[in-house]
């Protein structure tokens, strides 16, 4: 019988599918956000720990002032020198790595090309740390390094502007007052979890950085890495106590860096992208309750324009647990025909949005059962009082009605 | 009852229905006795706002008197439940409505299985009987096409087959005639003079029209809530 109430729903849905579809328009969107909203969140998630995860979790940047990190790296704070990651890096028992380098926009010229760029004055040593690996031609050695050769190694974005389908290595690029030699091409990064391109930079070396560019010995950030075996909170302690003896602050005042644990940030992006993700949700969610006020409202209206149906039904010999079931039936049907809609909806706009925004695609199965499951639940919450009222009409009443 | 004594197939006793109270009290049936036999074939006449519509809703027990006794098969139904009255419509009577009452926009062989599916019967089977139901009625090559397709006389004929498909005792006809011409008319009273003749199956049947009853082998007319004459009747055949 249920087999049956089954198949003659789907043939009442079918026979309308125009309003059927329209009806179950709100449990189609309602899921469909919900299920977006939960894949792009999670999505974004995963690619800050990812971020995080190529970092290294014991990553450290000391930059300047207490504003923490800034667009473009110069600040009106006081700046380090390399002398100063030297310091860290041979004084501190707790860091692996420290290395300085220097960030500033600058636009970047080829013949009568020109594009707007990050600009880093990197060391080998930072590269490596970094993970920037190199696709085409080589990085600079460490001769070209301390002798501030003029050498640049190009992101991929920054090589399709100024290049397009030529080979760039062996060209020269103009960096405001300095013409530098194309000598390699990074190997793509993609976008951060801020949403910055990583592959639109530019690197020099940091001393040709400074002689060349800033007219200075400043460096911008130092980048460091604790060794694995000790806690990053240690290092920290370690690097401040050093920078303040450095940079000769007194007890009582206080500190003119900052030291920026990357793990800190990454659950400071976690945290921010759940809370939106919620609340992004609960709003779908609300969309779910109104498709579901909407489904009641078309079946009311179905079992009033079926009332004949219904009476010949009944004139037939159909038991009122029969037409109950029937509708109780078709509006589960109808709306889980809505809630696998919407499930192929939201899972499309999701992996729309994971592509646009250039993170993991990252659909929750479970996510996708409760909807699921929920649009059975409105089918049989919304469906039931217009079901109840069709299985109490009176035959007779029903079978005169026009 | 005593065994060997077979009861009336239906037997009404000072059936009386009152709808509404008070001043808006209208007395549709003011105390019946009417029985038929199995194989018998009525046709209840009258004015309208005699009660033979409330007569029939009662025999169908798609309505329950207000007072009296109603014996289907030797079983009282008026102590029935409104489930079990549904189940003995099911088993035991088939319905022909005036205006044919199809289901739309489904074919005449889904219209003919319907009441077969309230009986729980596997889908291979209720197909088989549905195309037998058809085939009686003539219709077996329109079994797939939907009632607007089909003309009125055909439309009821698939009724016809849908009252037959569960295999009835009694068909229960509310003017099956009145919405057609008279060749029409004439070709359904004789599908049903048919199955009342050869399958013995009991047919009561509500008309005004003199013609339509001439089928009939037992006259019934009702007049103010009442039977005002029940007698038998010479049918004519041709």
């Amino acid at each position: 019988m249920l087999l049956e109430a089954f198949r003659l729903a789907l043939h009442a849905i079918f026979r309308n599918a125009l309003r059927s579809f329209l009806t179950v328009l709100g449990i189609v969107i309602g899921v469909a956000s919900v299920i977006a909203m939960v894949t792009i969140g999670q999505g974004s998630q995963l690619r800050v720990t990812r971020d995080m995860e190529s970092l290294g979790t014991n990553t450290v940047m000391v930059v300047p002032g207490q504003g923490g990190m800034r667009q473009g790296g110069f600040t009106a704070d006081r700046p380090f020198t390399i002398a100063d990651a030297e310091a860290i890096q041979q004084d501190l028992s707790t860091v692996a790595i420290a290395a300085p380098y220097n960030i500033t926009g600058i636009t970047a010229v080829y013949g009568n090309q020109n594009h707007f760029t990050q600009l880093v004055g990197a060391t080998t040593e930072l590269m490596d740390a970094m993970n920037w690996s190199i696709a085409e031609g080589r990085a600079f050695s460490e001769a070209e390094e301390r002798a501030g050769r003029p050498v640049c190694v190009l992101g991929q974005t920054v090589r399709e502007e100024l290049f397009g389908s030529i080979p760039p290595l062996g060209q020269t690029v103009r960096l405001e007052s300095l013409a530098c030699e194309v000598i390699g091409i990074l190997e793509s990064k993609g976008a951060t979890s801020f949403g910055e391109d990583q592959d639109d930079t530019v690197a020099i070396p940091l001393k040709t950085f400074q002689r060349r560019i800033a007219g200075n010995d400043d460096v911008s950030i130092i980048f460091i890495e604790a060794r694995a075996d000790v806690s990053t909170v240690r290092a920290i302690r370690d690097i401040e106590a050093l920078m303040r003896d450095r940079r000769r602050i007194s007890s009582g005042e206080e500190d003119d860096f900052s030291v920026i644990d990357m793990k800190q940030i990454a659950s400071i992006l976690t945290g921010i992208t759940s809370v939106l993700t919620g609340l992004l949700s609960a709003v779908a969610g609300v969309s779910l309750l109104v498709g579901g006020i909407g489904i009641m409202n078309i079946m009311l209206v179905s079992v009033t324009e079926r009332t004949r149906e219904i009476g010949i039904r009944l004139a037939v010999g159909a038991q009122a647990g029969q037409v109950l079931m029937q509708f109780l039936v078709e509006a589960i049907v109808l709306s889980l025909l809505g809630g696998v809609m919407g499930i192929a909806l939201g899972l499309a706009l999701g992996a729309l949005g994971a592509h646009l925004m250039a993170i993991p695609f990252a659909p929750d199965p479970f996510v996708i059962l409760v909807a699921f499951a929920f649009s059975a639940g409105v089918g049989v919450i919304f469906g039931y009082f217009p079901a109840r009222r069709a299985a109490r009409m009176d035959p007779i009443q029903a079978l005169r009605h026009q | 009852m005593s065994p060997d004594a077979e009861p009336p197939q239906i037997a009404l006793r000072a059936i009386t229905r009152v709808y509404g109270q008070g001043e808006a009290m209208v007395r549709a049936l003011r105390g019946i006795d009417l029985t038929v036999e199995a194989g018998d074939f009525l046709a209840i006449m009258g004015p309208s706002g005699s009660g033979k519509s409330t007569a029939m809703n009662v025999i169908g027990c798609l309505d329950t008197p207000s007072a009296g006794s109603y014996h289907f098969q030797g079983v009282d139904v008026s102590g029935l439940s409104r489930d079990q009255r549904a189940l003995l419509r099911r088993n035991y009577l088939g319905f022909v409505f005036q205006g044919y009452n199809l289901l739309p926009r489904t074919s005449a062989l889904d219209n003919v299985e319907l009441p077969l599916i309230y009986k729980g019967l596997p889908r291979a089977q209720r197909i088989a009987m549905a195309r037998e139901a058809l085939d009686k009625v003539g219709l077996a090559h329109r079994a797939h096409h939907d009632p607007s397709e089909l003309s009125g006389g055909q439309q009821q004929r698939v009724a016809i087959a849908r009252a037959l498909a569960g295999h009835p005792g009694v068909i229960l006809a509310d003017e099956p005639t009145g919405n057609l011409d008279t060749t029409r008319s004439r070709e359904i009273m004789e599908l049903l003079s048919g199955l009342n003749r050869d399958d013995g199956i009991t047919i009561v049947m509500v008309t005004h029209e003199e013609d339509m009853a001439e089928y009939a082998r037992r006259h019934v007319n009702f007049l103010d809530g009442l039977i005002a004459e029940d007698h038998l009747h010479q049918v004519t055949e041709g």
